[in-house]
């Protein structure tokens, strides 16, 4: 046997493969295809104060190896989740964490205020780096002043795991990621979407209905793990890593990155049981090197 | 998640083909409308999965047919699929149409060129209840109309081309059944321009109406909201509310 349980600042999970927001609905989606408690944790959809439409279509550009999405933070806000969301999902023995985005700090805090109270929901991903809203989203992640100013206001009114996503398109994710940590951040989680467009030449017009959106899959996975390596290296809070992870080789390289966990996001739409074979490669894994516990390769790179 | 295996692959010609597919055990139940998100193997420019109507259900043989247009990387891999090969589906997903409960209702199912794919489906099962079908087909010319003895086998088929070489000249819309007979229903799937126009002859005779829409999608079973269409309810995803609408509640 080995012990996959890691630890996520305040919190323990009892294995490191976790499921990414926007990718992965609220769990039931996918209740269908598996026992979705097997998994260490699940990301819900991003939630904002108020029900947004999202963005106009077409919403979606496949791109060589990946994908373009310009979703918009679709959501029917944070009451509908607390009193219709919640009740169905709270008994699945996992840990869920709700994707909490705002377009004013005002937003954030009375959000992230509301999720606190909920007993079964023992973390919130603080998404500060959504390409895909105009206002908010991506602009509070894409200078230090700003997150700072936005994770101070959260961390006053949430007291369970504050685990801040952030976003890949800055100079230097690396000061980011400490200026999070210095305003009280628990963990930090990374990469969202790169920012990136797709172009019909025949029409000679974008494909998106907003010209640009978020990359994501495995054409983003070298720039994800060299961030990771990079914010790993200069936080001391845990590292959540994701960006392009397809099967469980891929999750192990992040975790040799310094990630004390991972997350699955589009893999999951090409085979929607891959995050409980990406948990069974890991465990594999470890027997196979003679590991004990998954924790003696969390940032056992070599260099 | 299913691996099934091809027992035939029927080319055509040479942009259309059809996949009959089978399993080891039992297939499950699937109703007209709904699709499978098939996955496309060893194409090193096909990255997500490829959305493709349920064309027909034989469940007697164990029978599963796509009806597939080669457009792209994706659809061409799935043209050189060979007897014995294996095909991984996620099915049967989506909504399906309703059926009226009069079963003497005139029925008229609308085709547009690889749109006719879920109305063989939706023909043979109403068949199958007890109703008498019309079909409509229509396509740019004659070798662009499908399956027309498979068709024949559930109802009468009426056939447009725009060129004039298989049927009446001109559009689906054009035909002149629908000056001739009064419907109860109309069942459509094609492109969207040819399912508008239904749409408004529908509107103008207060007929009831149901399209069969595509839409970009990542997934096909309601993870990821890529896939919106606008409605009166809203922004809803078209692999989860649909692919079948009313025409009523469209935004279009
Ligand atoms: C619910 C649903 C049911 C469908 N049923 C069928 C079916 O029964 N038979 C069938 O042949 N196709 C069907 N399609 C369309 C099919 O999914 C696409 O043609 C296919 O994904 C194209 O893949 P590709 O890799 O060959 O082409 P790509 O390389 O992805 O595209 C090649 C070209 O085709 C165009 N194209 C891509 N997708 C579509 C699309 N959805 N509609 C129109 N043009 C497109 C692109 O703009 C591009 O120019 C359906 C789509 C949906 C959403
Ligand atoms: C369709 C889609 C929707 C997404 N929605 C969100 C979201 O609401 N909030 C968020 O923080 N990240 C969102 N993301 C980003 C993912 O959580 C993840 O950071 C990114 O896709 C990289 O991982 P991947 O390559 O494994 O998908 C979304 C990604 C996709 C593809
Ligand atoms: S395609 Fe993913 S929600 Fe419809």
């Amino acid at each position: 046997m080995v012990d996959l349980k890691v630890n996520l600042g305040t919190i323990q999970l009892k294995n490191p493969v976790m499921t990414a927001s926007g990718t992965f609905g609220y769990g039931t989606e996918y209740a269908d295809f598996m026992d979705v408690s097997r998994i260490g944790g699940i990301v819900v959809k991003g939630t904002t104060l108020r029900d947004r439409q999202g963005n106009a279509y077409p919403r979606m550009a496949e791109t060589p190896s990946g994908m373009l999405n310009a979703v918009g933070l679709q959501n029917k806000g944070v009451d509908y989740f607390v009193n219709h969301i919640y009740p169905e999902i709270k008994d699945v023995n996992t840990s869920i964490f709700v994707n909490v985005s705002g377009s004013t700090i005002e937003d954030y805090i009375e959000t992230a205020a509301k999720i606190n109270e909920l007993d079964k929901i023992p973390g919130i991903e603080l998404n500060i780096s959504c390409p895909n809203v105009k206002e908010g989203g991506m602009a509070f992640g894409t200078s230090c002043p700003s997150a700072a100013q936005v994770v101070k206001a959260v961390r006053k009114v949430y007291s369970k795991e504050l685990m801040v996503k952030l976003s890949p398109n800055v100079t230097s994710i690396s000061e980011i990621a400490k200026a999070v940590e210095a305003e009280g951040a628990d963990s930090v989680s990374l990469i969202n979407t790169l920012l990136g467009m797709a172009i019909d030449a025949d029409k000679r017009k974008p494909i998106l209905s907003t010209v640009t959106g978020g990359l994501s899959g495995p054409a983003v996975k070298p720039v994800a793990l060299c961030m990771v390596w990079q914010v790993a290296k200069s936080v001391k809070i845990p590292v959540v890593g994701m960006g392009g992870i397809m099967n469980a080789r891929d999750a192990i390289e992040f975790l040799l990155a310094g990630a004390s966990a991972v997350q699955i996001g589009t893999a999951n739409f090409i085979d929607p049981t891959v995050s409980v074979k990406v948990l069974e490669g890991i465990e594999t894994y470890l027997l196979q090197h003679n590991f004990s516990s998954v924790n003696e390769i969390i940032g056992a790179l070599e260099i | 998640m299913l691996d099934l295996v091809v027992k035939e692959n029927k080319s055509l010609n040479n942009q259309y083909f059809i996949l009959i597919l089978t399993a080891v055990d039992k297939l499950p139940e699937m109703l007209p409308g709904q699709f499978a998100e098939v996955r496309v193997d060893d194409s090193p420019t096909t990255f997500l999965r490829r959305p493709i109507s349920i064309n027909f259900v034989d469940y007697e043989k164990n029978e599963l047919w796509l009806l597939v247009q080669i457009v792209g990387d994706g659809t061409q891999k799935l043209s050189q699929l060979k007897t014995g090969d294996s095909v991984n589906l996620i099915f049967p997903l989506g909504n399906t149409f309703t059926i009226p409960e009069n079963k003497k209702a005139n029925l008229l199912l609308i085709g547009g060129g690889v749109g006719i794919a879920p109305m063989l489906f939706l023909g043979s099962y109403l068949n199958d209840l007890g109703y008498s079908c019309n079909f409509l087909l229509g396509g740019r010319t004659a070798s662009n109309l499908l399956q027309l003895d498979d068709f024949s086998r559930f109802g009468n088929v009426y056939t447009t081309t725009e060129d004039g070489s298989h049927g009446e000249k001109g559009f689906v819309t054009q035909h002149s059944i629908l000056n001739k007979q009064n419907f109860d229903a109309i069942y459509t799937c094609g492109p969207t321009p040819m399912m508008k126009a239904v749409a408004a002859y529908a509107q103008k005779n207060n007929v009831f109406c149901e399209v069969s829409l595509e839409n970009t999608m990542a997934c096909g079973f309601g993870a990821c909201l890529c896939c919106v269409t606008d409605t009166t309810d809203g922004h809803l995803c078209v692999c989860t509310e649909g692919p079948v609408f009313n025409i009523t509640k469209l935004k279009w």
